[in-house]
């Protein structure tokens, strides 16, 4: 697979990818670091992070592309994060099918933008009367300068609503990944902490955090955690709005579902508000009793794991046989996954309980940590990509931290058992759930995948759309795993019946027995 | 959506156009063992990957300099110079067309001089368009770069005389319309090269035997032999006229500009042009086909005549599509395009008055928010346009019809031409489809029939 590349290619190539051999204590994967250029990756920018999949599911804020046309196109409605009205947001708050662009011209680059962006926010807050406005900028804008936060300030006192800038510059740091983080910095900074108190008897409150409600997740663990008897305060960011995002900081529990895109709102809460966070995974039939199991653990209340164990008793009766019955067509295939920063350790799950084994792993924008656990995060060394991302400093808040037990509401001593038998605080990483042989591979491109597949030929291969149609060319299946090519949702009970039945379609498609024409057939 | 009378002056609500490297990129896969590099950040050309990826649902490769800050500040040309070398290494293409993005043109990298000092190895062929995204759109990209192909590829052999062929530039199309416009000139007997030219690429067949480089693809000895062509179509004047006048003034051949042949008339002005330039013979089978245009408009002009519809797109596309539902005694009411050029204006607007109609607007750099306000004020009965005016369709209950560039929530529109006249056919198919429909949809139990 590497023989082809030129040698400085090799040398960089051979650090991102492992074959796991469980006998060695720590296996090292390079990731968050450049691409090399005129490879084909699967990557995008610091912009597609933050707003494409942090910032830009508020459902209630106006969301401003400030730069050329493009970048706002290439995001509007393409990552189907679904929301609808609800009791917080009234439909004519809802904003989630806009398109907003300051479409700057070569005279705005030449001159600066700033006094358009100025207009169009005016302009916007008099059409729709948002909650508040967001502006993301886009590669040029940085290099002419517009100053997006003194804009954003001026436009905050002319209108009295908050006006976030968000400098997520195509060009800063090495993927997506850098887009996260400054779209969680400026969330942490500027809006969560500032809404009301929340009533004090509401009990078992959590937040679901890195989750983005594509083809409906979201709402189908809200489904889940509302039986068993859970308040979910927010989920960030699907679905959500500006106000909830506000209360943030009112839940007992935070949990992380995407790791890599959410885990700074995870830490810099715990470090402000002492509120405890919990790696969760809703996808996947086992994996969603684990996680039900750990978060009712947390809360230590024998009436909640009762509620627990029968809402899981509930819910597996219902699906299981359904399950079996395409766990048989797909049992004791093989797949490939590569997409985001944690959905590919995700879905490891959910294929094992179809009986599907992942050969062949990897994400897009990863860190180190989330292959190989957060136990590296003190290693890791910050380079240049990332220096330009500012790290908030923050301290415990005079008024609104509580200690972890306190949240949880249960003694010390009682917490620190729990600590034992739960990972508070912590990511173990894709690596300890993989096998001896499989492969790990960081920023996997386009040369390695298809080699890949033509020596491994797995069944089945989970990408993202800019992979799916060579692979299937290549005659194998192919899934797309960003918008679940228009199905969904793939969480919790009914999204793995989802799931299984579109795995075991994809493989079973009449079609595939057709690919060759009968007089090829005869001819050969 | 705001209630009455709305301000919205400064920039675009719900865009009818997107940014140039797009276009690039389109154009340049239509070029035979190419690999499209977008020279600047790696989000560029991971949209343009995906957008081209959800329209066609076919692979779409391209490189990029994956610039990070250090590359944004002190220029780009070490991250290009590395990426070529890596490409032709790697994943071995012909050729290599660059495109710009805004933000290797806001830095001002000087591509000519990077590619002359890149190692480009024999036999191999690197070219590149400026497409700076804030000027222009898509179209004004894919037409950059077709008009690169020239610059730099086109030549003209002193020695020979002209060759009996036609140039075809068939504009910003799908494959299939490409496919139809080389069946009706072939059926001519006409000899051609048509460039770009994405059939075979974009529309390739599962095999199980996956090439990175399809069959299809002008290669890029054709390309330096249009040179050497008698004539050149261009058509559509945003996407292919720079490209014929750039070719005009190289190797001196001449050019007709026409319309994207959809519809009736547009299409018998491309067979027109190539009877006359090339003596040709129309074949029995081009007679029959429009024969049968002509019956089916007789036989269905009462599902859609008079109805008022709006049409949102690319120029080149929406401009012979007015032409046609005139053709077809509809009303054109509201004509935008995202695309700048005043042009647009005056030639729609001569169109929709040339048939007596008064009451429309058309506006070139539109947007679908413009758009909405309007329908808002006075509906009409049919959308024409891509899918992003799904939303309109919805809250103001209007049938759409899927037409041009992107279609994201709908298969097969790729393979399936509406140039020509099987494209005329397959338009009034989906109109008056669309409109029944409705119509079904719509009537009281005891208006519901069975013949329509
Ligand atoms: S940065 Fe420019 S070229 Fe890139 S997607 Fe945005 S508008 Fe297009
Ligand atoms: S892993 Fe998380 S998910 Fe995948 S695309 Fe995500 S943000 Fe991105």
């Amino acid at each position: 697979m590497l023989e082809k590349y030129p040698e400085k290619v090799l040398k960089n190539r051979k650090k991102h990818i492992t074959i796991v051999d469980t006998n060695q204590a720590c296996q090292q994967i390079e990731a968050n670091t450049r691409t090399i250029p005129g490879i084909i990756t699967q990557r995008g920018c610091a912009y597609a992070g933050c707003k494409g999949v942090v910032v830009g599911p508020i459902k209630d804020m106006v969301h401003i592309v400030h730069g050329p046309i493009g970048c706002a196109f290439y995001a509007w409605g393409t990552r189907r994060n679904k929301a609808r009205a609800d009791d917080n947001t009234p439909p004519e708050k809802m904003f989630s099918t806009l398109c907003v662009s300051t479409d700057m011209q070569e005279s705005d680059i030449v001159f600066g933008g700033e006094k358009k962006l100025a207009k169009m926010i005016d302009e916007v807050v008099e059409m729709f009367h948002p909650r508040a406005v967001s502006i993301c900028a886009t590669c040029p804008v940085g290099l002419i300068g517009d100053d997006l936060g003194a804009v954003a300030k001026a436009a905050q006192e002319r209108h009295g609503i908050q006006v976030l800038s968000f400098n997520c510059e195509g060009y800063k740091g090495v993927s997506q990944s850098a887009g996260h983080h400054i779209a969680n910095n400026n969330l942490m900074e500027n809006v969560i902490g500032t809404g009301p108190e929340r009533d004090p008897n509401d009990k078992y409150v959590i937040n679901i955090l890195g989750e983005y409600n594509i083809g409906g997740d979201g709402w189908e663990m809200e489904r889940i955690l509302g039986d068993i008897g859970y308040k979910v305060n927010c989920v960030l960011t699907g679905d959500t709005s500006y106000l909830e995002i506000k209360n943030l900081h009112q839940a007992h529990l935070n949990l992380v579902q995407c790791h890599r895109s959410i885990n700074y709102i995870a830490e810099m809460m715990e470090t402000k508000y002492g509120t405890p966070w919990l790696k969760v995974n809703f996808i996947g039939v086992e994996a969603t009793k684990k996680s039900l199991r750990e978060m009712a653990l947390c809360f230590g209340d024998e009436e909640l794991i009762r509620k627990t164990e029968e809402v899981i008793a509930r819910e597996e009766a219902r699906i299981m046989p359904v399950i079996e019955h395409y766990r048989k067509i797909c049992q004791g295939k093989t797949a490939f996954a590569f997409v985001g920063g944690s959905r590919s350790h995700h879905y490891m799950h959910l294929l094992r309980d179809l009986g599907m084994e992942v050969v062949v792993a990897g994400y897009e924008f990863a860190h180190r940590d989330d292959y190989e656990g957060r136990q590296v995060i003190p290693t890791l060394k910050i380079d240049a990509d990332s220096k330009n991302i500012p790290e908030l400093h923050l301290s415990p808040d005079p008024e609104k931290f509580k200690d972890a037990h306190v949240h949880l509401n249960m003694s010390k001593e009682k917490f620190d058992e729990l600590n034992k038998k739960v990972p508070l605080n912590y990511y173990e990483g894709m690596q300890p759930d993989m096998k001896d042989g499989e492969i790990m591979i960081d920023d996997c491109n386009h040369h390695e995948l298809e080699k890949m597949v033509r020596a491994l030929k797995p069944d089945l291969v989970f990408a993202g759309v800019r992979d799916k149609y060579y692979v299937q060319k290549l005659g194998v299946p192919a899934k797309q795993m960003h918008s679940y090519d228009y199905s969904g949702p793939y969480a919790g009970y009914n999204g793995a019946l989802n799931f299984a039945r579109d795995v075991a379609n994809a493989i079973t498609t009449p079609a595939w027995k057709l690919v060759t024409a009968p007089w090829e057939k005869q001819t050969q | 959506m705001p209630e009455g009378e709305v301000v919205h002056t400064a920039g675009k609500i719900n865009p009818v156009k997107t940014c140039q490297p797009i276009g690039a990129m389109y154009a340049a896969l239509g070029i035979h063992r190419c690999l499209p590099h977008s020279h600047g950040s790696q989000g560029c050309c991971a949209y343009h990957r995906m957008h081209l990826t959800r329209h066609f649902r076919d692979p779409v490769l391209a490189s990029t300099s994956s610039f990070t800050e250090g590359a944004s500040v002190f220029g780009g040309a070490a991250n290009l110079k590395t990426a070529i070398k890596n490409v032709f290494e790697i994943y071995k293409p012909d050729i290599i067309a660059v495109h710009t993005t805004c933000l290797s043109e806001t830095i001002g990298d000087d591509l000519p001089t990077i590619i002359k000092q890149s190692e480009v190895p024999e036999g191999k062929v690197v070219i590149h368009a400026n497409t700076p995204s804030y000027q222009g759109s898509h179209i004004t990209g894919f037409s950059n770069m077709v008009k690169a192909m020239v610059t730099y590829l086109a030549a003209r052999d002193e020695e020979t005389i002209r060759k009996k062929r036609v140039n075809i530039i068939p504009g910003f199309v799908n494959p299939s319309d490409m496919r139809e416009i080389k069946r009706i000139t072939s059926s001519l007997g006409v000899d051609m090269i048509m460039f770009p030219d994405t059939t075979n690429v974009l529309d390739s067949p599962l095999t199980a035997k996956y090439d990175m480089y399809p069959e299809g693809g002008t290669t890029v000895e054709e390309i330096r032999d249009t040179g050497n062509s008698r004539l050149t179509l261009a058509l559509g004047a945003w996407s292919s006229n720079a490209a014929g006048a750039a070719l005009m003034e190289k190797c001196g051949v001449p050019c007709v500009p026409l319309k994207v042949p959809i519809g009736l008339k547009a299409t018998d002005d491309l067979i027109m042009t190539l009877k006359e330039k090339f003596d040709a013979v129309v074949p029995d089978d081009l007679t029959l086909e429009r024969g049968q245009v002509v019956d089916t408009l007789i036989d269905t002009h009462f599902h859609y005549q008079g109805k008022k519809v709006a049409i949102y797109g690319d120029p080149d596309i929406v401009v012979p599509l007015v032409e046609f539902v005139l053709t077809m005694g509809m009303i054109p009411k509201y004509v935008i395009t995202g695309t700048p050029g005043k042009a647009f204006e005056e030639q729609v607007g001569a169109m929709i008055e040339e048939a007596g109609i008064e009451d429309y607007i058309v506006k070139a750099e539109g947007d679908l928010f413009d758009l909405h306000q309007w329908i808002k004020e006075e509906s009409v009965d049919l959308l024409i346009g891509n899918t992003y005016g799904k939303y309109i369709a919805r809250t103001e209950d209007i049938p759409l019809v899927r037409v041009g560039f992107p279609i994201l929530d709908r298969a097969v529109h790729p393979l399936m031409p509406i140039t020509g006249y099987k494209g005329c056919l397959r338009l009034i198919e989906m109109i008056s489809n669309a409109l029944l429909e409705r119509r079904d949809r719509d009537c009281l139990d005891e208006d519901y029939e069975l013949v329509l």
